[in-house]
């Protein structure tokens, strides 16, 4: 299958990407090319088999995972994450109007 | 001073007072300032954290307290890696001015265990990559040969070992980045089973998959640093609470009557002629050891360079969409909200970020999901199937680690696909999630190290450890 300059462009657009034309012909010739390379898959019948999203999954994940009680404690890192901020405004981000009047 | 440390020979040097932390440390920083100009494995130096750890040490080597683990060690840490207030850029323009407000679990753990961080090592970008050419900060190159990559992801981490800059490194492996690193520059390179090393602080790519691991000169000292990483953080859900035994202490338990699957999927076309040789004669080496090689089949190999493609884009393209010019890292102003997350992620990702984050995006899109990424979860089953079964009968698998030795810098760049064929051998063991090392094979008539790869069945950990060290104690392979 092909993939077109439409579908890329959409792409990006759900990945909040700007691409220059360049790069828009660059990756719809690159996707094309793995894409074709990934469609080996379906030479696989897995109508039988359960998708695995996670290493350990089911009775293995319920044995191996460490949850704790979900408690709320300080982490005191306000100050330090907001001074590697593009735009701070104590104690808020700041970013472009989104809300018009 | 002398010219490769072990953590057992530091140690001895500390103890008897022949060197002191702060002085060990001085000559790293003054090896870097050496080396690393032409090298570019390390991105950022950490000075003040070092000589303050130094000093930490050799205060307790003055009142004769106990040394912990690896008191007065030389580490660097892949840049993908969080280390409060050190850059932490993962090799992109989107985060060069980076300062973690925290560390990564395994980075404290570091810490707390004696270590001395040198500082943070390059890395291809987000670790995608191969080769360490996709870095935002330009390439690393393989000490052994410095017309050619030394490997990728955690090429920096590889190569800062190899060239004596570090003792240890910590790298992170989601399709193969830190053992094909590891056996391109000719050392030894340890990934966990998936969940052994908490992943909290450690910026993600692809969830599912991500570990860190180890880089050192030998067997024994990738066991020491793994064995203080590893276990149980209530930081990370996915951090799996088993007890991580003394990897080090145990290490000499011989591996007579171990059954050794040798998969014939792993040694088809593709593999350079020089490479299959020495990890013939590595089996063979095995052999004489008394490990008893066992044929195998593992049918669902050559689909594993697709379904990781799928799944860890997928992942990454979820993973990533937090760089957004907000709170932290690269902001290109726009006019809108949208228009600033566009303009800042566009220019603010490399080339390779931007293709996975497009292959991702679209199979995780309307009408593609089902055909892509739930496809490749069920494929990623079958592949995880055949380790299983594999362990039913073998003790261990053995395979090479690459199908070439380091390629040129620039070679493969052209062309994603042949990049992505680099990790053929390495993806299949981190969909299944199951515990592997490379292990130094010899050297190709060039004298490009080769590396030779060892899986284990979950939690193995020590297994694994156990034959590298037999075989390359046996084989005379290592650098130190």
């Amino acid at each position: 299958m092909k993939i077109t300059r439409e579908q890329v462009l959409r792409v990006a657009e759900l990945a909040h990407l700007e691409l220059t034309e360049a790069e828009l012909d660059v990756y719809s010739r690159q996707l094309d090319e793995i894409l074709a390379y990934i469609e080996k898959l379906n030479q696989l019948d897995t109508s039988q088999v359960e998708p695995m999203a996670q290493v350990f999954s089911g009775d293995a994940a319920g044995e191996l995972t460490s949850a704790r009680e979900d408690e709320a404690r300080r982490s005191n890192v306000a100050n330090a994450v907001l001074e590697g901020a593009p735009d701070p405004s104590r104690p808020y981000f700041r970013v472009p109007k989104v809300i018009e009047k | 001073m002398t010219a490769s440390w072990t953590i057992s020979s530091i140690r001895a040097a500390l103890e008897s007072k022949k060197l002191s932390a702060r002085e060990l440390t001085k000559d790293y920083f003054a090896r870097n300032a050496r080396r690393n100009s032409e090298l570019n494995a390390f991105l950022a130096l950490s000075p003040d954290l070092a000589f303050a750890q130094a000093d930490r040490v050799d205060a307790l080597v003055a009142r004769g307290e106990p040394l912990p683990p690896l008191a007065g060690v030389p580490v660097a840490i892949k840049d993908v890696i969080s280390t409060r207030g050190i850059p932490t850029t993962c090799g992109s323009r989107i985060l060069e001015n980076y300062r973690p407000a925290y560390d990564a679990t395994a980075v404290s753990r570091l810490d707390a265990a004696g270590a001395i961080i040198l500082g943070k090592t390059n890395c291809d970008e987000f670790a995608m990559g191969s080769s360490t050419e996709n870095s935002a900060y330009g390439p690393t190159r393989n000490p052994v040969a410095l017309d050619r990559v030394p490997g990728g992801s955690s090429g920096g981490s590889a190569a800062a070992v190899a060239a004596g800059l570090a003792v240890a490194s910590l790298g992170t492996d989601t399709g193969g980045s830190i053992r094909q690193p590891g056996a391109l520059c000719g050392i030894p390179a340890m990934m966990g089973t998936y969940g052994r090393v908490s992943r909290y602080g450690l910026i993600a790519f692809a969830s599912s998959l991500d570990r860190i691991g180890p880089f050192a000169a030998t067997v024994q000292d990738v066991a020491s640093v793994l064995a203080v990483i590893a276990g149980r953080d209530s930081a990370d859900s996915t951090c799996v609470p088993e007890t991580v035994p003394n990897y080090a202490a145990e290490l000499n338990r011989p591996v007579r009557g171990l059954r050794i699957g040798i998969p014939r999927e792993y040694f088809g076309e593709g593999m350079d002629a020089e490479v299959r040789k020495k990890v013939e004669a590595g089996i063979k080496l095995l052999e004489s050891l008394g490990c008893v090689p066992v044929e195998l089949h593992m049918p669902h190999t050559d689909y594993a360079i697709a379904t990781y493609y799928i799944v860890a884009t997928a992942e990454a393209s979820s993973n990533l969409a937090r760089y957004d010019g907000v709170r932290y890292g690269l902001r290109v102003p726009g006019a809108t909200l949208l228009d600033m997350y566009k303009k800042t992620r566009g220019r603010g990702f490399g080339a390779e970020v931007k293709r996975r984050i497009m292959l991702g995006t679209y199979a995780l899109s309307s009408g593609y999901y089902d055909a892509y990424y739930l496809k490749a979860q069920k494929v990623r089953a079958l592949i995880a199937r055949d380790f299983v079964e594999a362990f039913q009968k073998v003790d261990a698998i053995v395979t090479p680690t690459s199908p070439s030795p380091a390629f040129r810098l620039g070679e493969k760049t052209a062309d994603p696909l042949q990049m992505y064929l680099a990790d053929i051998y390495t993806v299949t063991g981190s969909l299944a999630g199951v515990p592997g090392i490379s292990v130094p094979c010899g050297k190709t008539p060039e004298g490009l190290p080769v590396g030779l790869q060892i899986f284990g069945p979950y939690f193995e950990e020590l297994r694994v450890l156990q034959l590298a060290h037999a075989f390359e104690q046996a084989g005379g392979f290592s650098i130190a």
